[in-house]
């Protein structure tokens, strides 16, 4: 397993050929074939199951016999269920894409003061963002729970405080996150100071250099920030469990659950299947739009704090 | 740079260059309302302030308001009420804390472990140049970016008692159990799909095995070292920092399970005699009335949220502490 890669041979060009790779790499291909496979197999049940009809979901068949898109019509039109999906649908997009917004937008502003400008307290407030990495979300979850049934929220969706309301999804998400924040700063400090020097002279204020300057060099940044952020909203459950109550304020990943309760516990597994296979992808489509910022994200913040 | 400022010289027609900006900025510019000092020092509080008023608002306040709740009995609507270590002592007495307590502990102690290993295996793999590399990379990472609620449901089936993984062992005459119905399978059965997502450790390992110079391995190849005492002597001292980054944030993690069990007991705090009533999910049911006495248990509640950040931290004094005696950094200039 720990073999090395052995430097190539140097080959007289010819074409088609497969390159040359030692016994230990072909091991290693076709574990990793057979492993990705296995990877692969949970979306194609996935798939197989949302396109059985009921009689077909106890055979042993992996694929339907007699494939039928009867599943997705139930889940999303039957009982009068459709409007409720477009609905939940709405809510998700509007928690998701405010939040995205918010973080990308309070993320680059934070990190610019951090990064860019000299102020007393700023080395330690530095530390303090820091510091708040280390607090597990769920030992702020009763004390927010807390706020959130004190904040008023002056009628707004109905409520008094902000339970039940989106305010405790969205909100939050203007004042930044302690990750994405020394990721920003990270990437401005490599920005030369010249660039803003030269524009102070000009007699740019500091948010003009901020938005004429910076934001566009930081822009691959604000991507994956996005991404990221768009990703957790989207499958955020406990956040909209805690605070959402009334069904036509209830997001998708809620949602699922009505299938679930509906059936006393045993649920019409293509059915949820089908559901869950379309909940799931606009995440999916995203993941393969954009995996190169994802994986680049993860990799960074491995290193980063590894 | 300059030209996209193009309207950042309001007071003149004229081409600015440095030395003219100069003395503009003195005769006809209007005299600034502040001290340059003052403005740069303004500038940064202002920048800053989204997270300031976040931190204060959402973090700092909730989290010692609740130090306070933790030693009174409030229900959000009546004003708290003072019982002193009452909720405490009622903790240690607390046979569902207990539970909860067990229950993740069986699970950082069994998955933490084979996490590592597994995940560390697939990295390796993935380290030695294969094609089609960045392909198997993307399918491993794929599930990763799944976290919700439709995943879980998706693994709930497949390890449903006739779901998938039963069919397929049933092909090799194996007889498999009902994962998530069988109290003593449904931690394994957690345990098995969280193998699914461990995508993200694959690619931090990676990185780190990718940051190891290959004049170790070849001053390594000299010393005779082959195999397993490469891996041995120069791999796992040189990825032992992401190893242990890896332990910290994924003990971390597996304290605050919740989603994947919450669906799995269909939010039944008694699903399977308890045997996925963790740590967090107690402390939800409690809060919110479901478990123990009826309506808002918030003070009770702070009190168990508090106990579990004492743990939290005291495992993460705990492995720094440990740390030194296994973890390899190179600037120590060993």
């Amino acid at each position: 397993m720990a073999t090395i890669a052995k430097p190539e041979r140097v080959q007289p060009t010819r074409r088609f050929r497969l390159p040359r790779l030692s016994t230990g790499q072909i091991v290693a291909f076709i574990v990793l074939s057979l492993v990705s496979v296995t990877w692969i197999i949970p979306f194609l049940w996935m798939l197989a199951t949302s396109l059985k009809a009921p009689w077909e979901l106890v055979g042993s068949n992996f694929w339907p016999e007699e494939p039928t898109f009867e599943a997705y019509y139930t889940a999303f039109f039957a009982f009068d269920r459709f409007p409720q999906w477009i609905r939940w649908t709405w809510n998700t997009l509007l928690i998701t894409l405010i939040a995205v917004f918010g973080k990308v937008l309070s993320t680059a502003l934070v990190a610019y003061a951090f990064a860019r400008l000299r102020w007393r307290g700023r080395d330690l407030l530095f530390s303090l963002v820091l510091a708040t990495m280390m607090i597990p979300s769920v030992v702020t979850m009763i004390p927010s729970f807390i706020v959130f049934a004190k904040l008023p929220a002056f009628g707004f969706q109905g409520s008094q405080n902000w339970i039940n309301t989106f305010l405790p999804l969205t909100v939050p998400a203007f004042t930044g996150d302690a990750f994405f924040i020394f990721l920003m700063r990270q990437q401005m400090r490599g920005i030369p100071m010249e660039l803003s020097e030269a524009a102070t002279i000009d007699g740019a204020s500091e948010f003009r250099i901020w938005w004429e300057i910076i934001v566009p060099l930081v822009k691959p940044v604000m991507a994956v920030i996005a991404i990221f952020t768009f990703q957790a909203a989207w499958e955020d459950f406990m956040g909209p469990l805690l605070y959402l109550q009334s069904e036509n304020k209830y997001t998708l990943q809620l949602g699922l659950r009505q299938f679930e309760a509906a059936a006393g516990g045993l649920p019409a597994w293509n059915e949820l299947m089908a559901a869950s296979l379309v909940v799931m992808l606009p995440v999916i489509i995203i993941f393969l739009m954009f995996q190169r910022y994802f994986i680049e994200g993860i990799q960074i913040s491995g290193s980063l704090k590894g | 740079m300059r030209g996209c400022l193009p309207s950042a010289f309001p007071f003149s027609g004229k081409e600015p260059t440095m030395s003219v900006a100069a003395d503009r900025s003195k005769a006809a510019q209007p005299r600034p309302f502040l001290r340059p000092a003052v403005r740069a020092e303004l500038a940064g509080w202002l920048f800053a302030s989204p997270w300031i008023i976040g931190f204060i608002v959402f973090t700092a306040a909730p989290m010692l308001f609740s130090v306070y709740a933790s030693f009174t009995e409030y229900n959000i609507t009546t004003s708290p009420r003072w019982i002193g270590l009452g909720n405490y002592r009622a903790l240690l007495q607390d046979p569902f804390f207990y539970a909860g307590l067990k229950n993740t502990l069986w699970m950082v102690v069994f998955k933490t472990p084979l996490v590592i290993v597994i995940s560390i295996s697939f990295a390796l793999l993935l380290a030695m140049n294969v094609p089609g590399g960045a392909f198997f990379r993307s399918i491993f990472y794929l599930p990763n970016v799944l976290a919700g609620v439709a995943a879980v449901y998706l693994w709930k089936w497949i390890l449903a008692p006739d779901g998938l993984l039963n069919q397929a062992l049933s092909f090799v005459g194996i007889s498999g159990p009902a994962w998530f119905t069988n109290p003593a399978w449904t931690k394994w059965g957690l345990v098995l799909m969280g193998m699914w997502w461990i995508g993200g450790n694959v690619l931090i390992y990676l990185a780190g095995l990718k940051g190891i110079p290959a004049e170790l391995y070849e001053a390594g190849s000299i010393d005779g070292a082959v195999g397993w005492s490469k891996f041995r002597y120069i791999t796992l001292p040189m990825l032992s920092p992401t190893i242990f980054f890896q332990v910290v944030t994924g003990i971390i993690g597996t304290f605050q399970i919740f989603t994947t069990a919450f669906i799995i007991s269909t939010g039944d705090p008694f699903y399977a005699s308890q045997s996925l009533l963790f740590y967090v999910l107690y402390l939800y049911y409690r809060a919110f009335g479901k478990l123990g006495p009826a309506g808002f248990q918030m003070g009770y509640a702070s009190a168990m949220a508090w106990i579990l950040f004492v743990i939290i931290m005291a495992i993460t004094l705990v492995q720094l502490w440990l740390s030194k005696r296994w973890v390899y950094y190179e600037s120590e200039g060993h």
